[in-house]
């Protein structure tokens, strides 16, 4: 147990760095993702075309394998941010990674949340008159929103483990620092991993808790 | 495809239609150019030494030799071999905790219960790094176990969810035969249950062969390790090229397979019981069930 109390300031580090992953990949991700539903639900053909293609590669990439592309092929093309530290650089990349690598589930997610919204409700918004835009933006989206907040959130919960991926890429999260600190302290392991296991737990089951409230009170609504 | 979201465009709106792919096109084709004109470019290291351009033979010869190609079929076959073992692994260990979820002792139930949660907010990388360092077993084995646990947790949840949308009359007339509990649930809702859920099940596998790429981390020699492993034997220059040559290799043999996984969704998903096929359809019509369950875990 000492170990941890004694690493726990690199730890904490760690934690608060998997947040900050989370938080920035989490919001661009369900940024680009609802731009990629939306274009994945226009009427336009190329634009479907191009958010499919999209889509069925990233999803079909193994996640290690995009953020090996970030951290060590695009340094090696030279197109790396730079004016910042290595530390810093890492972080950079590996949250456009990972927010590229989670966009297409959260576009399928809204997509299959626009799906289940009754027929009806597109019908009589396009009888009143309202064009393509307006259907989506004021009848469509604000109910199917409400419909995919739990599946939105299992994709932030998958995307809070998938933040472990990046400790393998050089940036210094839970997995990094507890890589660091067992390289300090190899004969507490078990003790290390296990606060590791905990901070993860204590992000995962709190958003899970989120999800089940949500998807109560949706069910009620409904 | 016609939605009622918008109706059968007129002249002028295939005309806008026209002109904005149109644009389209031309924006990926821009982006496109740009990055194979960034890639074909002659480059200049920090030294000041010129290198081709990533398309320059020199950086592809490798690929004529025999031995390069054995080596990627070699690490090929290891990724196939982690993703055969554990998927084995999973299917098992999902059938034990099904069991364990449902059971009507709640002795055995909280239990599973609590474990099975355990197990799913984990991250499989840190499960993989905790076998490799306390077991202090092989890589492989370390992989194995962590994909076939992981995934074991969510196949469970998956069966036990297909167990729970199943008619309850099934049950009722099962023990009304005569059968114990336990063989009702083995002959009767077990089977049922499994191949409503086929294709969410064979997507989780798909998900599970892409996470092999796990191992890499913990030093497993799968196909992505043959970026560094190639490019330290045969030279730094050879870096990118192999990586274009994983990658095409992954996204041909994922592709392939969710497309499988598709037509066996579509073979044997769409009847009555399965709990997320809606009854009715929805804006875009029927939905298929592997396209709306996949997560990125």
């Amino acid at each position: 147990m000492d170990a941890v109390i004694e690493n726990f300031p690199l730890l904490w580090g760690g934690f608060l760095r998997t947040l900050a992953l989370l938080g920035i990949a989490g919001v661009s991700a369900m940024l680009l993702g609802t731009l990629v539903a939306g274009m994945r639900l226009s009427p336009i053909s190329s634009m479907r075309t191009v958010a499919t293609v999209y889509t069925e590669v990233l999803r079909n990439t193994p996640l290690t394998l995009v953020l090996f592309g970030f951290a060590v092929i695009v340094p090696i093309l030279g197109l790396q941010p730079r004016g910042v530290d290595s530390q810093t650089q890492f972080f950079i990349l590996a949250a456009i990674g990972l927010s590229l690598y989670t966009s297409p589930f959260i576009a399928e997610a809204i997509r299959s949340g626009v799906n289940s919204i009754p027929v009806g409700q597109a019908e009589a918004a396009r009888s009143i008159g309202l064009g393509f835009g307006q259907t989506l933006s004021s009848v469509v989206l604000p109910q199917a929103i409400r419909m995919v907040i739990p599946p939105l959130i299992n994709v932030l919960i998958a995307l809070t483990k998938n933040t472990s991926v990046a400790g393998g890429f050089f940036v210094v999260e839970l997995i990094g620092a507890s890589r660091k600190a067992i390289n300090d302290r190899g004969d507490e392991v078990i003790a290390i991993l296990l606060s590791v296991a905990f901070f993860y737990l204590l992000v995962t089951i709190t958003l899970g808790r989120i999800a089940a409230v949500v998807e109560k009170r949706v069910a009620v609504l409904r | 495809m016609s939605t009622v979201l918008y109706d059968v465009p007129g002249p002028k709106a295939r005309r806008t239609a026209r002109i904005i792919g149109v644009v389209v096109a031309i924006v990926v084709a821009a982006l496109l150019i740009w990055v194979i004109v960034t890639l074909a470019l002659p480059r200049t290291t920090a030294t000041g030494a010129q290198q081709p351009g990533y398309f320059d033979p020199s950086r592809w010869d490798i690929f004529n030799d025999r031995a390069v190609w054995r080596r990627i079929g070699g690490n090929y076959l290891n990724t196939l071999k982690m993703a055969g073992l554990a998927a084995v692994f999973a299917i098992i260990i999902g059938v034990l905790f099904s069991f364990g979820r449902t059971a009507k002792l709640a002795a055995v139930r909280i239990p599973t219960t609590v474990v099975l949660e355990f197990f799913r907010g984990m991250p499989v990388l840190l499960m993989m790094l905790f076998t490799l360092l306390v077991f202090s077993v092989e890589a492989y084995w370390a992989g194995v176990a962590a994909l076939a646990v992981y995934n074991g947790a969510l196949i469970g949840e998956i069966l036990r969810s297909g167990i729970a949308a199943l008619p309850r009359g099934q049950r009722e007339a099962g023990l009304t035969i005569g059968l114990t509990p336990l063989s009702t649930r083995f002959l009767i809702e077990f089977p049922q249950a499994a191949r409503n859920m086929l294709p969410i099940i064979i997507a989780q596998l798909v998900v599970l062969l892409k996470d092999t790429a796990l191992a890499y981390v913990i030093a497993y020699p799968e196909l992505l390790r043959l970026v560094p492993n190639l490019s330290n034997f045969y030279g730094d220059r050879y870096r990118v090229s192999i990586f274009i040559v994983v990658f095409a290799i992954y996204l041909i043999m994922n592709l392939l397979l969710s497309w499988v996984a598709r037509i066996v969704a579509r073979r044997t998903g769409p009847q009555a019981g399965s709990p997320r096929i809606p009854r009715r359809g929805g804006i875009f019509g029927r939905r298929r069930v592997t396209e709306t369950v996949t997560s990125p875990h």
